[in-house]
C-alpha cells in the first residue's frame, strides 16, 4: 500500500541465535478461534479482532513483547479449517505454517489456538498440525466461558491423547498464559525436548493419528478423542438462538436491519453535526492564538492560510468518522456481520456475486484498502475479482468529509415525521445507496460477461453473539483516529503546501514596482485549473473544484482541504466560511453533480495499488479508474442538468 | 433419502453422503459434515434462502443448491454410532 490509510509496518525479525534455539513460534487455528486476540496478549500489539470468521486475512508478525520474550518472533495466521486450503487466506496460513512463504521466517514451533466452545470439531486440525512435528501447544481457548456455561474437558488427559501439552487459556482476560511462557522456556535451550511438556507428567506415546487429509477419518479420530478426554460442549446457543429468532425473523430480521441503518446515519448528523461545529471553532481559534505570533507575510499566509486551513477543513469531521466507526465497531464486534450477510445473500445471489462477498462489501464502508484484501476469503477467483473490482463504489469514510461539507452548505437543514428524520440525512443516505446500487450493477454486467464463473457454494459459519468491550471499542476508536490524523498530517499537508507554492507564483511586478504573488486566476494552479475547466463546465464544476478533483486522485479527503486552502488564498473568499465561499462559488446543481462524481469515481491510489497487488496486474486497477471516472462523469452531467433544470 | 435442503426447518437427518466437487466436499466436511453426524435444519434466512444447519454444535449457513446435494436419512433410525456422535453435539 503506497499511503495513509492502513499502510502495514515493517517488521524486523531478531537476529538469529547461534545456538540454533527456538526463534520463530506460529499461532494456527480454525477461523474466529481468538488467535488475533491471542496474538495481541502475546505481542503487545493491535492486530483488528473482530467476531467473524476470516477477519485476519495474510500472516502478521511481532515479538513476543507481551510475556517478555523479545526474543522471539510470533507470526499470527488467517484461520483455517485444514491443511488443505481452500481459500486464498488459508493458502497463506498453509504455506507460513510449513516454511514455504518467502520472506517469512520458517516456523520452530506451534501454538494451536482451539475455540473450547466446539473442541469436537476445533480438534480436526489438531491432527495434521501435531503431524508436521513442531513442538506444539495446544490452547483451549474461551475456555472461561465454556466453563461458566457448563462444559467440561480433562486436559490432561487430553495432552496424553495428542502426545502434547494442553492448556486452557482466555486470550481475552489474559488467564492462563504463564503455559505459553513455560513452553517457550522449555523450548529455548535449543536442547531436544520429548513433546510431553507443561511438567504435568503425560508418558509420550506413539501417536494414532488418523489418515491425513481425510475428512471422515479424521472427523472420527477427533468425535473419539474429545469422548475419551471427557469434553461436553456448553449449552451455549440458547442466547444466540433467542437473539436470532428476531434478527433473522422474516419480518423483524430485515426492518431491524433498516431501522439500524437510519439511526446510524441520523446519528452521525444529529449528533455528530454539532460536535464537528464545535471542533472546528475549537480549530479555527487555535489559528487564530498563532496568528499574532507569526510576521506578517508570506510565511502567515502559508501557515495560516494555506496549510492551517486546508488541514482543519478535513480535521473537523473527525468526530462524525468516529462515530461511524464506533458504529461498525459493534457491528463487527457483536456478532451481527455474519447475520447481515445471511439477509443480504439473495440481493449478492441476483447479482452473481458470491454470499461471502457481502462481508468484505460491508467493511468497504470503512476503508476499501482492508475490504479488498478481505475478499481473500472467496474461494472462487472470478468471483474475488468482481468483488474487488466492485468494492470502491462502497462509501468508504474518506468520502464522508467531502459528503458532510457540500450537505452542510447546500442541503436545507429541514426535518420529517416530528424531527426524527432529517433531509440531510437522507441525502446521506441517498449517496451510499447510490454507491451500493453501483457496486451491485456493476457486479451483475461482470458477473455476466467477462467475469463469468459456476455458482460457487456458499458456506457462512455464524459465530455466537458477544457483548462488545469497551475497551476493544475503545482501542478501535484510538487507532482509527489516528490514521485519520496521520492522514491530515502527511498526505494533506503535502498537497496543500504546493497548491499554496502554485497559488503564489509566478511572482508578478506590481504597479508599484514591487515583486508579489499574482492573482489567483492567473496563478500556476489558477492556468492549470483554467485549461481544464472547458472538461468539466458541463458538470457545473468551476475550475477550483477542477483542482480538488486533480489533487484529490491522491485521496478523496484531499478533495475538501484543497477547497479549504484554495478559498482560503483568495482574497475574495477568504474571510468567509468554506461553507459560504461554497454556496457563493457552486450551484445546487453542481454540487449535487460533484456529490455523486465522488460517490462513483476511483480517487484514490491506495487502494489502486491493493488491486494491483491482489490482482497482479495493472490491466485491473486501470480498466477499475477508467470505467468508475466514466461512470462518475455521466452521472454528474444528467444530475447537473436536472437539478438545474427544476431548481435553477 | 431426502436431501438436506427438504428438512423442515426444527427437523433432523443423519448425513449419509456429499454428491459436491472434492474440495467443496473436503471443506464441509472439515466443517463437521461428515457421514453420520446429526444435522438439523434451525432457521431460514428472511428472505427463505439460505438455510442455517447446526452441526456439531456450530451454525451453518447453506444456499439450497448446496443443501440440494448433501443426502440424509431418517433421524429416528438410530444407530450406534449416530448416537455416539449426537452426544458428542450434545
Amino acid at each position: 500500500m503506497s499511503s495513509g490509510c492502513c499502510a502495514t509496518p515493517t517488521f524486523q525479525p531478531p537476529d538469529a541465535p547461534a545456538n540454533g534455539a527456538l526463534q520463530t513460534v506460529v499461532i494456527i487455528g480454525p477461523p474466529n478461534a481468538g488467535k488475533s486476540t491471542l496474538f495481541n496478549r502475546l505481542t503487545g500489539l493491535r492486530q483488528k479482532v473482530a467476531n467473524y470468521p476470516g477477519v485476519t486475512v495474510e500472516q502478521r508478525m511481532g515479538l513476543m513483547a507481551g510475556v517478555g520474550r523479545d526474543d522471539l518472533t510470533l507470526i499470527d495466521l488467517p484461520g483455517v479449517y485444514s491443511l488443505t486450503p481452500y481459500s486464498e487466506d488459508a493458502r497463506v496460513a498453509v504455506d507460513v505454517l510449513k516454511g514455504k512463504m518467502p520472506g517469512t521466517p520458517k516456523p520452530d514451533a506451534v501454538l494451536l489456538v482451539l475455540d473450547s466452545l466446539h473442541l469436537t470439531r476445533q480438534l480436526m486440525l489438531a491432527a495434521p498440525v501435531l503431524a508436521l512435528g513442531l513442538p506444539t501447544l495446544v490452547l483451549l481457548n474461551m475456555s472461561d466461558l465454556m466453563e461458566s456455561r457448563g462444559g467440561t474437558i480433562d486436559s490432561l488427559k487430553l495432552a496424553r491423547e495428542l502426545g502434547a501439552p494442553v492448556a486452557q487459556v482466555s486470550a481475552v482476560r489474559g488467564t492462563g498464559l504463564d503455559a505459553v511462557t513455560l513452553f517457550l522456556n522449555q523450548h529455548s535451550t535449543g536442547k531436544k525436548h520429548s513433546a510431553n511438556g507443561n511438567g504435568n507428567g503425560a508418558v509420550a506415546k506413539p501417536l494414532t493419528l488418523p489418515v491425513l487429509g481425510n475428512a471422515a477419518s479424521t472427523h472420527t479420530w477427533a468425535a473419539q478423542v474429545s469422548r475419551r478426554t471427557g469434553y461436553r460442549a456448553p449449552l451455549s446457543a440458547e442466547n444466540s438462538r433467542k437473539l436470532d429468532n428476531i434478527l433473522l425473523h422474516r419480518v423483524w430480521g430485515p426492518l431491524l436491519f433498516l431501522v439500524v441503518v437510519i439511526a446510524v446515519f441520523e446519528v452521525v448528523f444529529s449528533i455528530g453535526q454539532p460536535l464537528s461545529d464545535g471542533f472546528g471553532d475549537l480549530l479555527a481559534r487555535a489559528g487564530d492564538l498563532v496568528r499574532p505570533l507569526l510576521p506578517s507575510g508570506w510565511l502567515q499566509s502559508l501557515v495560516l492560510d494555506g496549510a492551517w486551513k486546508g488541514i482543519s477543513s478535513v480535521l473537523v469531521f473527525l468526530p462524525q468518522i468516529l462515530l461511524l466507526f464506533l458504529f461498525i465497531g459493534i457491528l463487527e464486534d457483536s456478532g451481527y456481520l455474519a447475520r447481515a450477510a445471511l439477509i443480504a445473500d439473495r440481493v449478492m445471489r441476483t447479482t452473481g456475486l458470491n454470499g461471502k462477498a457481502f462481508i468484505p462489501l460491508l467493511s468497504g464502508y470503512a476503508c476499501a484498502v482492508p475490504a479488498i484484501m478481505a475478499t481473500r476469503t472467496i474461494e472462487n477467483k472470478r468471483d474475488r475479482f468482481a468483488t474487488i473490482l466492485v468494492t470502491p463504489f462502497m462509501t468508504c469514510s474518506a468520502r464522508l468529509p467531502v459528503y458532510m461539507l457540500l450537505i452542510a452548505a447546500f442541503i436545507p437543514n429541514i426535518t420529517y415525521m416530528h424531527g426524527v428524520i432529517g433531509l440531510r440525512a437522507l441525502v446521506m443516505m441517498g449517496l451510499y445507496l447510490a454507491g451500493f446500487i453501483a457496486a451491485m450493477t456493476t457486479a451483475f454486467l461482470l458477473k455476466s460477461s467477462i467475469l463469468k464463473s459456476s455458482d460457487a457454494p456458499f458456506i457462512l459459519e455464524l459465530p455466537q453473539y458477544r457483548m462488545p468491550t469497551v475497551r476493544s471499542l475503545a482501542l478501535r476508536l484510538v487507532d482509527r483516529g489516528r490514521v485519520f490524523v496521520r492522514q491530515a498530517g502527511t498526505i494533506i499537508l503535502a498537497v496543500t503546501l504546493v497548491l499554496w507554492v502554485g497559488a503564489h507564483l509566478p511572482l508578478v511586478h506590481t504597479s508599484t514596482g514591487v515583486m508579489s504573488g499574482p492573482e489567483l486566476a492567473d496563478s500556476l494552479i489558477g492556468r492549470m485549473g483554467h485549461f481544464i475547466e472547458p472538461a468539466i463546465a458541463p458538470l457545473g464544476f468551476n475550475w477550483k473544484v477542477g483542482i480538488g478533483l486533480i489533487s484529490s486522485v491522491l485521496a478523496r479527503e484531499v478533495m475538501v482541504s484543497t477547497m479549504g486552502t484554495l478559498y482560503g488564498t483568495d482574497p475574495g473568499t477568504q474571510a468567509l466560511s468554506l461553507q459560504n465561499a461554497l454556496q457563493h462559488d457552486i450551484t445546487l446543481g453542481g454540487a449535487l453533480a460533484l456529490m455523486i462524481f465522488f460517490a462513483f469515481a476511483m480517487q484514490c491510489t491506495s487502494t489502486m495499488a491493493v488491486v494491483r497487488r491482489e490482482t497482479n496486474s495493472w490491466k485491473w486497477p486501470a480498466f477499475q479508474f477508467a470505467y468508475m471516472l466514466v461512470l462518475a462523469y455521466g452521472a454528474a452531467f444528467v444530475v447537473n442538468h436536472v437539478v438545474t433544470a427544476f431548481f435553477g | 433419502m431426502r436431501v438436506l435442503s427438504e428438512l423442515n426447518v426444527g427437523e433432523s437427518g443423519i448425513l449419509v453422503a456429499l454428491d459436491l466437487p472434492e474440495s467443496v466436499q473436503n471443506h464441509l466436511m472439515h466443517m463437521g459434515f461428515v457421514p453420520n453426524a446429526l444435522v438439523t435444519a434451525l432457521r431460514r434466512a428472511p428472505a427463505g434462502d439460505p438455510t442455517v444447519y447446526s452441526v456439531d454444535g456450530m451454525q451453518i449457513a447453506l444456499r439450497r443448491e448446496t443443501a440440494g446435494a448433501i443426502r440424509v436419512r431418517e433421524a429416528a433410525a438410530d444407530t450406534e454410532e449416530s448416537q455416539d456422535l449426537a452426544e458428542v453435539v450434545q
